[in-house]
């Protein structure tokens, strides 16, 4: 049976990543009836993407990506084996409150009713809106990275990154061990990873291994010869593509010529689902980004719906794991196959794990929070890429009045776009709180409503699974044409 | 406690419409709007400017808005007008595809020349090629009407509304009305933000225009109903008209942006109580039927979006538009059944009209409130 003849399942998960995968795992193993889906062809997630081809072909990847990636493979195999089902090349483009899952697979839709959802949708990159953000050449960290994992694609002309986060040196190291043509490495964050951490050392006890790993990245970086700077006030040139990054580094202009320019700016949860949904969502202030409110068990407010993993805020691929199978406990519990006493009981240890996993992501947090120079936005700077709207046209419209970020997209289109304002829902509330002097929590959210991903019209009209009399019955006149709504 | 002639109640098109005409005539009137102006239906509609296939006892009034939205430029001035996007004379047609519809489409222009209306026209198969080169084989002809088209329905409620303002009108958002009561000093308005004394108030109050009703004991139908409509990505230039089925669920047309707006009675699930709606995929699938059967070159659009808003639903699904049945002073204009757009320019100027002078040009007989009985349902003659 395959995802577009799968009627009904007692527990859907979202996605296969640590979080999904170590969710699907423990919820079969504890007898319910699961189904993962996953837009991918292989399940790993973000940072495990591709393992098991990647190991079985060995050769290259795994060394250069390193061991934490091929960590991932004891995941996977786990998950294979523990009878979960498994949709790969589904993506999912609606989850509705009902617990209706509606899936997209090889080019045909069909809507699966679930007892029970768990978004385990993971993370994206944050847009970086820096003037000439838009150009072609100018793509992300992490994109870059997926094509490695992916397709094994390594850049072959030279390329500079920029941003902040873990991200940055992981790939730039990774980059760097590939043979990749790397220019030069620009760090935008605030002050340096080794100070930092000096200071953070009481919290920091346990995690020597992860902070070395950082510094480790850097030094194997320096002494590849590889040109590191930090710097801020980035600004990317170029007419039809682009042509060179500049920026303020030590009181100076640096300019740096390059066709090919990767920005970070760090991670953000991939909250499209919970915010169609209308769950409660609360503004995370050190990690400026919206995050749905969960309770322990990751339970949204949509009463059938929990969230794992970054989806729930940044917490890492560690701690995902944990925040999974948490899920997977509420999930049995509310099914039915085990009491309350027992998902506590079981919940102790991941409880614990995470909590230490907590500390470490505080100081992540911390020293990765997008720069002051990294946010300013110049009139000219894009902020929705789909509709082309500019950071000065949005101030124009706030000028005369506009006080809401949904009388903004109505207005100027901004968001309106094939990427469902994916790209600029952060830029566009943080440009009303900076004009209006407000408060970004108070500045709300898009609204979204389904598809959250483009659905063909064709697939559309050939539905499967859909009860068309769903709909409720309207007491008007009836029968003639010209009588309608 | 704030004091002023005229307080509206509701900031979509027809309030912020009726601001902008008692403000003209010399009143100083404060619109209440508990979320924000276009939140709803006026700025969240397909943006259907039709006369074509319209209620009978809707046409004189149709008509007149037909000739405002000409003029609008009159009425906003320039810069505002063209703000509204309004793209007149490229048509609305009906589509028949079956010979019963194309039946149905002669006895309706026969009905409507003996009343005196000769807007509506038959086509044959030909004349719709003509207008719309793109419609698959199975179309076989339809209704017309020439001088419909289609306006921007965020900007239009907008540029009412600074109008409204230009012309001495106050708008206040986030401003909820809670109470309505009548004294000897006129009516007494609380809401969520202050309270508001006035002479004379205004129920433009959308969907939940019978709560404003009810707060001075007048029943009116509490049904409403959630309009969906689905949008493509932008596609290369292929329509002029907006077209809308006859017997089969169908009304799209492609906006200024080359996005395809598709909609056509798809209902969503509405939430009063949370002031939205969701849209519901089930009940999408008739509508991107007619659609990829009716435009072949739409088979291979992709939906980005859907979204829905919320409306009054009359029982007859014709507008109420008239004085309050229980108390002087208040007017209504609500219950626009999914079709008010069209009617925006020119309620608020009958209003007016009807405050001031006691009368309207228009006949509007058939949108009193006193069709409705005291618990607010329909009179069996009102039919
Ligand atoms: C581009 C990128 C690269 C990263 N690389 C690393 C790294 O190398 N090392 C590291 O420690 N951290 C990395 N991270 C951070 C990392 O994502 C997380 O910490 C970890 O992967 C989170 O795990 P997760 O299970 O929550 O989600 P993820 O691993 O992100 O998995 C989410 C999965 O959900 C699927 N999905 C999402 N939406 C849908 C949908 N609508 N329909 C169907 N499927 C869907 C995705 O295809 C994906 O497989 C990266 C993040 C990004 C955005
Ligand atoms: C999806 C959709 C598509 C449509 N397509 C078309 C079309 O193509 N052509 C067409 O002619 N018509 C169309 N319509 C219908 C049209 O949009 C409406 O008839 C029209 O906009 C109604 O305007 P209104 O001002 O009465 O209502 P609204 O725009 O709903 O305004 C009423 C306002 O009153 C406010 N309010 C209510 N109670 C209170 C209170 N107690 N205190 C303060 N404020 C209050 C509300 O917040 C609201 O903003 C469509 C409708 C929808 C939903």
């Amino acid at each position: 049976m395959t995802g577009t003849e799968r009627e009904n399942c007692e527990l859907a998960i979202i996605g296969g990543g640590p979080a999904g995968l170590a969710a699907a795992t423990l919820a079969a193993r504890l007898g319910v009836e699961t189904v993962l889906f996953d837009e991918q062809p292989a399940p790993g997630g973000q940072v495990y993407r591709n393992i098991e081809a990647n190991s079985r072909e060995t050769g290259l990847l795994t060394p250069i990506l390193g061991a934490d990636y091929a960590r991932g493979l004891d995941l996977v195999r786990a998950f294979r084996a523990s009878g979960a089902g498994f949709e790969p090349m589904s993506a999912v483009w609606q989850v509705a409150a009902n617990g209706k899952v509606g899936i997209s697979r090889d080019e045909r839709a069909c809507l699966v009713r679930a007892r029970r959802v768990i978004l385990a949708t993971g993370a994206m990159e944050r847009p970086v809106p820096v003037p000439g953000w838009t150009l072609p050449g100018v793509i992300g960290v992490g994109a870059i990275q997926t094509l490695m994992k992916a397709s094994g694609i390594i850049p072959d002309r030279p390329v500079v990154l920029a941003g902040s986060g873990p991200l940055l040196y992981l790939v730039a190291f990774q980059l760097a061990k590939a043979g990749a043509p790397l220019q030069a490495v620009v760090d935008t964050s605030g002050g340096s990873l080794a100070s930092a951490a000096r200071q953070a050392l009481p919290i920091l006890a346990g995690f020597a291994g992860d902070l070395l790993k950082g510094l480790s990245w850097i030094a194997a970086l320096k002494a590849r010869g590889i040109a590191l700077y930090r710097g801020g006030y980035l600004s990317i040139e170029g007419v039809s593509r682009v042509e060179a990054v500049s920026f303020r580094s030590g009181g100076r202009r640096i300019r740096i010529a390059t066709a090919l320019l990767a920005l970070h700016e760090g991670v953000i949860p991939n909250n499209q689902i919970t915010t169609s949904l209308r769950c409660q969502h609360a503004w995370d202030r050190t990690q400026l980004a919206w995050r749905p409110e969960t309770d322990a068990f990751g339970a949204t407010t949509s009463p059938l719906v929990a969230v794992a993993g970054d989806g729930a805020g940044i917490a890492g691929a560690r701690a995902a794991v944990h925040r999974g199978r948490l899920a997977a406990l509420d999930a049995a519990f509310r099914l039915g196959r085990i009491s309350r006493n027992e998902r506590d009981d079981r919940a102790r240890a991941d409880r614990q794990a995470l909590l230490r996993e907590a500390r470490f992501r505080s100081f992540l947090d911390r020293i990765y929070r997008p720069s002051e120079a990294m946010r300013r936005l110049d009139d000219e700077t894009i902020v929705c890429r789909c509709e082309e709207v500019t950071a000065g046209e949005l101030r124009q419209l706030i000028g005369e009045g506009f006080s809401d970020v949904n009388q903004l997209k109505s207005f100027s289109r901004c968001g309106m776009g094939q990427c469902q304002g994916r790209m600029c829902a952060g830029t566009i509330g943080r440009l009303l709180a900076d004009e209006t002097k407000a408060d970004i929590a108070d500045m709300g959210q898009y609204r979204l409503r389904i598809p959250v991903k483009p659905l063909p019209l064709a697939e559309l009209a050939a539905l499967g699974n859909a009860d068309r009399n769903s709909g409720p019955v309207l007491e008007v006149a009836d029968g003639d044409p010209s009588q309608r709504i | 406690m704030t004091r002023t002639d005229v307080i509206v109640i509701g900031g979509g098109l027809h309030g912020c419409c009726t601001a902008l005409h008692l403000a003209r005539r010399g009143l100083r009137p404060i619109v209440l709007e508990k979320n924000t102006v276009g939140r709803h239906a006026s700025g969240v509609n397909a943006g259907g400017v039709r006369q074509l296939m319209r209620h009978t006892a809707e046409i004189p009034l149709s008509m007149a808005a037909m000739a405002a939205w000409e003029t609008l430029a009159e009425t906003l001035g320039p810069e505002l007008a063209a703000n509204c996007g309004f793209v007149g004379g490229v048509g609305q047609i009906g589509i028949a595809q079956s010979a019963q519809e194309m039946d149905w489409c002669h006895e309706r222009v026969a009905e409507m020349h003996a009343l005196g209306y000769d807007f509506e026209e038959v086509i044959d198969q030909e004349e719709l090629r003509r207008l719309v080169p793109s419609v698959a084989d199975i179309c076989r002809g339809g209704l017309v009407s020439r001088r419909d088209g289609h306006a921007n329905p965020f900007r239009t409620t907008q540029s009412f509304r600074r109008r409204a303002e230009q012309l001495g009108a106050r708008i206040l958002e986030r401003t909820r009305v809670i109470g309505l009561e009548q004294g000897d000093g006129g009516w007494t308005v609380t809401t969520d933000n202050g309270v508001f004394r006035a002479d004379i108030v205004v129920n433009c109050g959308g969907a939940w225009a019978w709560q404003a009703g009810a707060m001075v004991g007048e029943g009116f139908p509490k049904s409403h109903f959630a309009s969906t409509l689905m949008v493509t990505s932008r596609m290369p230039h292929f329509i002029d008209p907006v077209v809308i089925g006859i017997d089969r669920v169908l009304s799209f047309k492609q906006t200024e942006a080359g996005t395809v707006v598709i909609g056509g009675g798809i209902l969503g699930d509405p939430d009063l109580d949370e002031e939205t709606a969701e849209t519901v995929a089930d009940r999408m699938m008739e509508s991107a039927e007619t659609v990829y059967e009716f435009f072949p070159i739409l088979r291979k659009a992709t939906i980005v979006r859907t979204w829905a808003g919320l409306e009054a639903l009359m029982p007859d699904i014709i507008p109420v538009i008239g004085p309050s049945r229980v108390a002087r002073g208040l007017w209504h204009a609500f219950g626009f059944s999914g079709h008010g757009f069209q009617l925006g320019p020119i309620v608020g100027s009958v209003l007016a009209d009807l405050i001031l002078d006691g009368e309207s040009p228009i006949p509007l007989d058939a949108f009193s409130p006193s069709r409705f009985t005291a618990e607010g349902k329909l009179k069996p003659q009102a039919h």
